[in-house]
């Protein structure tokens, strides 16, 4: 009971709320802008060439506002948009009209979240194993050259890592398809043939997720590790003869793992929101290039429905690792 | 003085500052660059670097090396400016959370945490469709500045924490001074280390940002910084046709900048203080 008291009801509240406040903002402001994204439209279609006397352009504003019913009072959108939200229904999509958002993120989903949760699982195996035996086993010579190219790749910009490996294994040896998410006109079934196809596709995006994902994870498993290694119990540990690897695993990962772990969660929260530029360089068909079309196309309602399902994710993430950490941690309190 | 000499001991110190002098006097040379950079068709499209155009001339006819000097001073500029006004708003917010405490703090703190689960590349794509021409380096740097602030509100909240359990404080508390004359006189002090460590780390992310929103052709794409020349290369697909020293003149620059922000801010926060240097790495 006083589990519940203490620790859930307050999380939960606070859970509730910080949700509320980020739905609330991207709500508000795009709303707060000069420029509606109605008028961006009508703006849009006269940019292409097409000739539209002031008259028709102010019906065809007007129409088009009341159509997507931004024509009322901003309150009035808000409370609308909250009983929307709950029957889980973001409207139409401005671009593939009347089809409805859900069903386009729907079909887009499914391609993110596979190649997301590969490279976060990958990532998180890869990258704290190598970090934690570059920060234990300091003097290994392999482990100091593993550092030493990390530390050049770390800060790389992700686009430019994205495109190097472009140019080099799409160009240059083109052992892999430039981009998109099988080939143009393949039948989509579940065959063996079709498998082989998207997963080649799918090779340089993942890799480029992985890599700088990688470089980022074993440096700060590294930092952490060599923190743990001060610790007086590993010292004990040391001058107890205990074994090396039994520091090593039971000790040492144990204990740095933990803050890893919540990245661990934060980076699952991802898998809904895409990787954006990921997905635009490499021209593949899961959120994010959903996000890019509705971004040229100003599709507005869509890519509110996309911001809404990230803060869903991110906050609902972070609650369940509050959740869990304590499973994890023993020393966490549960007050 | 003392300070500096100690931060050019460390090799990754000095290699930062020496690249980021290189760009700054690139950025500098800006100034008297024979041709404006927003211009198109000065110079013969497509030619090779050679001794008259160092690297070449790009498809819409502007001298890359010309271009490259005004997108490195602008790409600078912006993120000094965002950077700098997401320290005023972390460094306000974080010392009077910390110092005032109880509702204060928890409300601030509130709003803090609902910063820092929003998912800011969406919004600033959403808020980029919108204002797409007016998206100036002015109105970029205010939008980049207002929301970037969260992550380290939280840095600064815990380090007045920490020094409102001094003893100076309740030595000046005791003696009568009043609380805005105590932040300004004696907390301010330290915590602009702290400061500039986090704007360091900030202005990476900040271009980051930049990059990414003009890579999408989401910025005002007649300024010349280095994101929108990174897009115009893309766009007129300069890689299959070969015009390397188009593309590669971006992504160089982009590279050496990355790479000495990055040397400076691990040198100097771990000059400030071993500790920060696992959280400074999980910011970016």
């Amino acid at each position: 009971m006083r589990f519940v008291r203490r620790y859930l009801i307050p999380r939960l509240i606070q859970y509730v709320l910080v949700t509320v406040l980020g739905i609330t903002m991207i709500f508000f402001l795009p709303r707060l802008m000069p420029i509606g994204p109605v008028e961006k439209m009508v703006a849009n279609i006269q940019a292409r060439g097409a000739y539209m006397d002031p008259k028709a352009a102010e019906e065809t504003i007007r129409a088009l506002r009341e159509m997507y019913g931004l024509d009322k009072g901003l309150l009035e959108q808000y409370i609308a948009f909250w009983r929307r939200l709950f029957t889980g229904d973001f409207g139409p999509s401005l671009v593939a009209f009347p089809t409805p958002v859900n069903q386009l993120i729907a079909t887009s989903l499914p391609w993110t979240f596979c190649l997301l949760l590969t490279t976060t699982v990958v990532v998180f195996i890869i990258g704290n194993l190598s970090g934690g035996l570059a920060g234990h086993f300091k003097r290994s010579r392999i482990l100091n050259v593993v550092d030493g190219a990390i530390m050049f790749l770390a800060p790389m910009p992700y686009y430019i890592v994205a495109l190097t490996l472009i140019i080099l294994f799409a160009y240059i040896i083109p052992l892999f398809p430039i981009g998109g998410g099988y080939t143009i006109g393949a039948k989509v079934e579940f065959s063996w043939l079709f498998i082989k196809d998207v997963l080649k596709h799918a090779f340089l995006p993942a890799m480029s997720l992985i890599l700088l994902g990688v470089a980022t994870t074993h440096q700060i498993m590294r930092l952490i590790v060599q923190g743990v290694n001060e610790e007086g119990y590993v010292q004990y540990a040391k001058i107890g003869a205990v074994k090396e690897s039994t520091i090593f695993s039971r000790y040492v990962m144990r204990t740095a793992m933990l803050p890893q772990i919540t990245r661990f969660a934060l980076g699952f929260a991802a898998l809904f929101s895409g990787a954006l530029v990921t997905e635009v360089v490499f021209a593949y068909p899961g959120l994010g290039s959903l996000a890019y079309r509705a971004i040229l196309a100003s599709d507005y309602n869509m890519l509110m429905g996309i911001t809404t399902l990230s803060i869903f994710a991110l906050t609902t993430s972070t609650l369940l690792m509050d959740l869990l950490n304590p499973l994890f941690d023993p020393r966490i309190r549960l007050t | 003085m003392k300070t500096l000499r100690a931060l050019l001991r460390d090799r990754r110190f000095s290699l930062g500052a020496a690249i980021m002098s290189v760009l700054v006097v690139l950025a500098l040379l800006s100034l008297l660059a024979p041709y404006d950079p927003t211009e198109w068709r000065v110079v013969p499209r497509d030619m090779p670097p050679s001794r008259e155009h160092f690297l070449g001339t790009s498809s819409l006819g502007q001298d890359v090396f010309w271009v490259l000097t005004a997108a490195i001073r602008n790409s600078l500029l912006l993120a000094l400016l965002a950077a700098s006004i997401s320290r005023v708003i972390a460094l306000t917010l974080g010392l009077v959370a910390g110092y005032s405490g109880g509702i204060i703090d928890r409300v601030l703190m509130f709003i803090n945490d609902g910063f820092l689960v929003l998912p800011l590349l969406l919004i600033f794509v959403l808020l980029a469709m919108i204002l797409k021409e007016q998206l100036s380096l002015l109105t970029m740097a205010l939008l980049f500045g207002l929301m970037g602030w969260a992550f380290d509100a939280r840095l600064m909240r815990s380090q007045i924490l920490s020094l409102r359990e001094r003893e100076f404080t309740y030595t000046a508390i005791l003696s009568g001074s009043p609380a805005l004359k105590l932040i300004f006189d004696e907390y301010l002090l330290f915590v602009i280390p702290l400061t500039m460590a986090t704007l360091i780390g900030n202005m990476i992310w900040v271009t980051g940002m930049e990059v990414t929103l003009a890579y999408l052709g989401l910025t005002d794409v007649t300024i010349p910084t280095l994101g929108t020349m990174l897009h115009f290369a893309l766009n007129y697909q300069a890689i299959l046709l070969g015009l390397w020293w188009w593309i590669f003149a971006p992504i160089g620059a982009a590279v050496a900048l990355f790479s000495s922000l990055y040397l400076l801010s691990m040198s100097v926060s771990e000059y400030l203080d071993p500790r920060a240097r696992i959280q400074r790495v999980g910011a970016s």
